[in-house]
């Protein structure tokens, strides 16, 4: 399984609460986790992500084992430590705005 | 007996104000969605139960909420607005091409018969419809396909569509408003668009014949005569008496013409209201005082409404989407600020009251009559 941490607004549109996990089939990437979140949560669909591009959202950032991925590709391996579930894959709003 | 609720959208949540037919004790709920920005939530004519609202901000983007139970409870529907075919470019600020790009739903009008159809003002400007209660969103292309999108140009809010208004007597008629693009007409569903602009003068444009360029803030109509149309644009109260096809200044003795808001009694199709606003540089009311002005004669002849409002030290503004009637046989008139504060008047503007005070500043405001 994969530990995800979302920001507070979203885990209230998608009514959890605390972390998420995931099952995820085949590599462990940036897409392949974000693929499966928003399979189990459809509510998600273009919060994070463009519904088009698939790109992230410009005031979100993905972090992992207190690195910031958010610039790797979205193919790349995330780190052991996340596919091991010692560690959460983040998605972390911007503190910006008011 | 007769019950009217209110729908406020605010820059941190949605609330619902709820009131018996006499209007003097409201009762609200709220925050929904706290912290999001609701630029608009309407009920469907059809079925008063069936709310749709929009729900964004600049991190998460855009979400569509739908519910069909007077607001009890929501569910997000569909939030894929995405634009048929190339998406192509408008006029940025500098005059410069700027792709199309999706922002955020601005306004959101159910069918006037239909509660699963409904249609959606977007930035950058485009009108979408639903068929299917928010499931699936597609684009009426006509509209931004009828030749001048390129020369559309953003308003100080972005460039947004943001009224639009569905004529009771023609299924195939609406008109659409964009800042600051203009207004324009269909009379085929939403297949094929005109602009009609043509009596409007702004001085930014060079042009005074100009087709498209004008800083249209809202329009509004009396469902009993859809030909005639209110307008309040950037500057100056307009009037049209043939669907669009020219308008002519009503700003009259109003103290200044500016403004965003307009609306018409639900039983007089004469009688108008605006919120004068003191400039395009300085959004609030001019002296510190905020009054609604009424004409009973279409235009050209304003009466400030000041009963119940604050006469000193004013300085909030009352956004486009942010005034709205009730249809009860006095007619009540509702208007929300950027103070967060939602006035109600039961006697048609003679006298006015806070509802709720201290929101977060509202961006809408719309008003539903149950039986």
């Amino acid at each position: 399984m994969i530990r995800v941490l979302l920001p507070a607004h979203l885990r209230t549109l998608a009514q959890v609460n605390g972390e998420v996990k995931l099952e995820v089939e085949g590599p462990v990437t940036q897409r392949t986790v974000l693929d499966a979140l928003e399979a189990s949560y459809p509510m998600l669909r273009g919060t994070i992500r463009d519904h088009v591009t698939r790109q992230r959202r410009p005031f979100l950032r993905f972090f992992a084992c207190a690195e910031d991925l958010s610039h790797e590709p979205p193919d790349a391996p995330l780190p052991d430590a996340v596919v091991t579930e010692a560690e959460p894959f983040l998605v972390i709003a911007a503190v910006a705005g008011g | 007996m007769s019950k009217v609720r209110v729908l406020v959208g605010t820059r941190k949540g949605a609330f619902i104000l709820t009131s018996d037919g006499k209007r003097d004790q409201w009762n609200v709920t709220g925050p929904f969605f706290g912290g999001w920005e609701i630029y608009h939530l309407k009920g469907s004519p059809a079925d008063p139960n069936r709310l749709y609202a929009s729900q964004s901000t600049g991190w998460f983007g855009q979400l569509i909420q739908r519910s069909d139970d007077g607001g009890k409870t929501w569910r997000p529907v569909d939030n894929k607005f995405v634009y048929d075919g190339v998406a192509g470019t408008h006029q940025w600020y500098d005059g410069t091409p700027h792709p199309w790009e999706f922002k955020r739903v601005w306004h959101l009008e159910p069918s006037l018969t239909d509660p699963d159809t409904v249609y959606a003002g977007v930035e950058d400007a485009a009108l979408f419809r639903s068929i299917d209660g928010g499931q699936t969103w597609r684009e009426l292309a006509g509209l931004r396909a009828h030749g001048s999108g390129p020369h559309w140009q953003p308003g100080g809010g972005g460039m947004c569509l943001h009224t639009i208004l569905l004529d009771p007597s023609n299924p195939g008629r609406m008109f659409i408003a964009i800042s600051s693009a203009g207004a324009f007409r269909t009379d085929d569903g939403g297949e094929s668009w005109r602009p009609i602009n043509r009596g409007l003068k702004s001085e930014h444009i060079p042009d005074p014949a100009a087709e498209v360029g004008h800083c249209v803030h809202h329009i509004a109509m009396h469902h009993s005569r859809p030909g005639v149309l209110f307008m309040q644009k950037h500057w100056d109260v307009m009037r049209s008496d043939d669907a669009g096809e020219s308008w002519q200044e009503v700003s009259g003795n109003l103290p200044t013409d500016f403004g965003f808001a307009i609306d018409v009694h639900a039983h007089q199709p004469e009688t108008i209201y605006v919120v004068p606003i003191k400039s395009d540089s300085e959004h609030y009311p001019p002296d510190g005082k905020l009054r609604v002005f009424r004409s009973q004669t279409g235009g050209n002849e304003w009466e400030a409404l000041t009963k119940g409002l604050p006469q000193h030290d004013c300085y909030v503004n009352v956004l486009r989407d942010a005034m709205a009637v009730d249809s009860l046989d006095s007619c009540g008139i509702y208007f929300g600020t950027t103070g967060g504060q939602v006035y109600g008047s039961p006697d048609a503007g003679d006298s006015w009251a806070p509802l709720v005070r201290d929101l977060p500043a509202v961006l809408s405001v719309e008003v539903q009559t149950l039986s």
